[in-house]
């Protein structure tokens, strides 16, 4: 049972789209997490409803719309091309997908984290002379980390589990766009092939488990720092 | 320092018009719940905007029409009913929260000081919610004392703690009041015992206006405050001079026209107390009363009489320079035929009063 170079690079791929799709993703869906606990505006409900469309749509669906967007006969897929910047069947369309499909887990954790901390202490904090950057730094931030953290490994699972929207949008090009998910079902489309899909399997099952475990053990260390246990 | 408030504000069913002033000392805004403390400490503070009117502090615009002062910007320290310790952070952090943001140029307490007056030696690697009710506010109190504020701003800071913690935390604030840092207090109560305790200052609220406000010993000694602080809770408030501890476990003390015993009072021989004298503890005669288990008969003259709305009046009573409060009836002001100017003699009970403050 060992991993052939196909293996490798799959998971290489889906290892790397799915750090990238975490990273980027963090800090936007932190931010529009913090508009819908904490603010009040025009659209909100509009915004809610987009933000979380993908965990309704098919995936096939939310990939034929990128591809409908983002794809080469697409005016914004083409000014992207001619910038060097092209999504469609690049590793970046798949960075993008996962993207998509984990931001509603991940605005909904820290939406959940945002809405526990308690504004009265924010209001003691600025009582104290905190400047308002300074109040999220040292009081809010501390307080939501778990929250964050339980988001960017939803996200991060998400993106490595990701396939109808990726394989839609950016299809299944070894080594370019063929993630973990895409290289077991094309295992899977051969005769012959359970063997290369059930190594697949298993190496899907320890990056899997190892992030679980990983963010637990961050997640009681943030949770004794705050609540002394 | 002086402290000059003149807001007005629209809440949900309830609108709220006051104007006062606080200069040094314990200033003690007192009102039932629901009469806009919290509303007028929160303007203050800046976490609420006034729909109009104007703060200042020492001349400096908190707010008005035009200037509004962020509560960062403030330099106010606010001990909050509710603590409200940062639960991520030990106690030690707690306490060194605002230290980075004080002036630079401003004056206040070392962080040795604080820990020692408020006692916070042992608790200082704890995080909240290993602390108790008390030594929550006693270590929110020392993180506002160490933001180095302009003044102090406390809303009910004793209201959700029980008695004996009541009494392990009066020391200190008597202590911020007496001690060296002589910092100004704004003291948000419903409390009428600490309010006696420690104000300088008395600002009544009812119904979101001021109802009355002046020096403690005038107001508490109003017959007209009586029905706002409640016709059990009214009383005066006086000082008096410890004389001497006898050996019945009676305390000798002297007033300004002539002496008190009571018991089991906790002082120094030569220290000044203050005591508090119910209104309904005190009885009128207008002879020397003889024949009476009464220890403690003072000469007095009357000064206002206030009919009440049941069958109560409430009698001011001039002792020379003090102030004391009789609640009779109606009939027994009638039956006495008391008017203003007129002598007479007040009992008190010798145990029914309760020194309500130590060293001052």
């Amino acid at each position: 049972m060992i991993p052939d170079t196909a293996a490798w690079e799959a998971l290489r791929l889906s290892l790397w789209v799915s750090v990238w799709a975490t990273v980027l993703a963090v800090p936007l869906a932190l931010w529009v997490a913090w508009l819908l606990a904490r603010h009040d505006f025009w659209g909100k409900s509009l915004l809610s409803a987009l933000v979380h469309l993908p965990l309704v749509l098919p995936p096939v669906v939310t990939g034929y719309l990128l591809l409908g967007a983002f794809g080469r006969n697409a005016p914004l897929g083409r000014a992207l091309d001619s910038l060097g910047l092209g999504l469609a069947f690049h590793w970046s369309g798949a960075v993008l997908a996962a993207v998509i499909m984990g931001f509603p887990l991940m605005v909904r954790a820290m939406r959940l984290a945002i809405e526990a901390v308690d504004p009265k202490l924010e209001e003691a904090a600025a009582t104290l002379g905190a400047p308002g950057w300074s109040v999220f730094g040292r009081v809010t931030l501390p307080l939501i980390a778990p929250g964050i953290l339980a988001g960017a490994v939803m996200g991060f699972a998400k993106a490595m589990g990701e396939f109808g929207a990726t394989i839609t949008f950016v299809a299944n090009i070894p080594g370019q766009t063929q993630t973990l998910p895409s290289a077991i079902w094309t295992a899977l489309q051969i005769p012959g092939g359970e063997h290369q899909a059930s190594i697949m399997v298993i190496l899907a099952c320890v990056v899997a488990i190892s992030a679980v475990v990983i963010s637990e053990t961050l997640a009681r260390r943030v949770a004794a720092r705050i609540a002394d246990q | 320092m002086t402290l000059e408030v003149a807001i007005v504000h629209q809440l949900a069913g309830f609108s709220l018009n006051v104007t006062f002033q606080a200069k040094a000392g314990i200033t003690a805004i007192f009102g039932r719940s629901g009469s806009g403390k919290t509303t007028v400490i929160n303007a203050i503070a800046g976490l609420l905007r006034p729909d109009a009117g104007r703060i200042t502090l020492d001349g400096d615009i908190l707010v008005d029409s035009t200037t509004f002062v962020p509560p960062s910007a403030r330099n106010l320290g606010y001990v909050f009913q509710d603590a409200r310790l940062f639960p991520h952070l030990t106690v030690h952090d707690n306490l060194n929260f605002g230290t980075r943001y004080a002036p630079v140029n401003a004056s206040g307490p070392k962080f040795d000081d604080v820990v020692d007056l408020l006692g916070l030696e042992a608790l200082l690697d704890r995080r909240p919610a290993k602390l108790s009710g008390g030594e929550k506010q006693r270590v929110a109190l020392g993180r506002a004392l160490l933001s180095k504020p302009r003044m102090l701003l406390m809303d009910e800071p004793l209201a959700s703690l029980d008695d004996p913690r009541k009494q392990d935390i009066l020391p200190y604030l008597e202590r911020l009041r007496d001690g060296p840092l002589q910092l100004p207090i704004l003291y948000v109560s419903h409390a009428v015992d600490e309010v006696a305790r420690l104000a300088d200052t008395l600002v009544l609220l009812r119904d979101g206006s001021v109802a009355r406000a002046g020096p403690i010993r005038e107001v508490m000694s109003d017959p007209a405050a009586v029905p706002l602080l409640g016709v059990r809770e009214a009383g005066a408030v006086i000082e008096a001079t410890i004389m001497h501890h006898a050996a019945d476990g009676l305390t000798c003390l002297r007033i300004d026209v002539g002496e008190l015993h009571l018991p089991g009072v906790e002082a120094d021989v030569g220290a000044k107390v203050r005591l508090r004298v119910l209104a309904q503890d005190v009885m009128l005669s207008l002879n020397t009363p003889q024949g009476l288990s009464a220890l403690n008969v003072l000469p007095v003259v009357v000064d206002r009489i206030q009919r009440g709305d049941g069958p109560g009046a409430a009698v001011s009573l001039r002792a020379g320079k003090d102030l004391l409060l009789a609640r009779i009836t109606a009939r027994a002001v009638a039956e006495l035929g008391l008017v203003i100017g007129m002598p007479c003699f007040a009992v008190i009970k010798a145990t029914s009063v309760a020194p309500v403050s130590i060293g001052r």
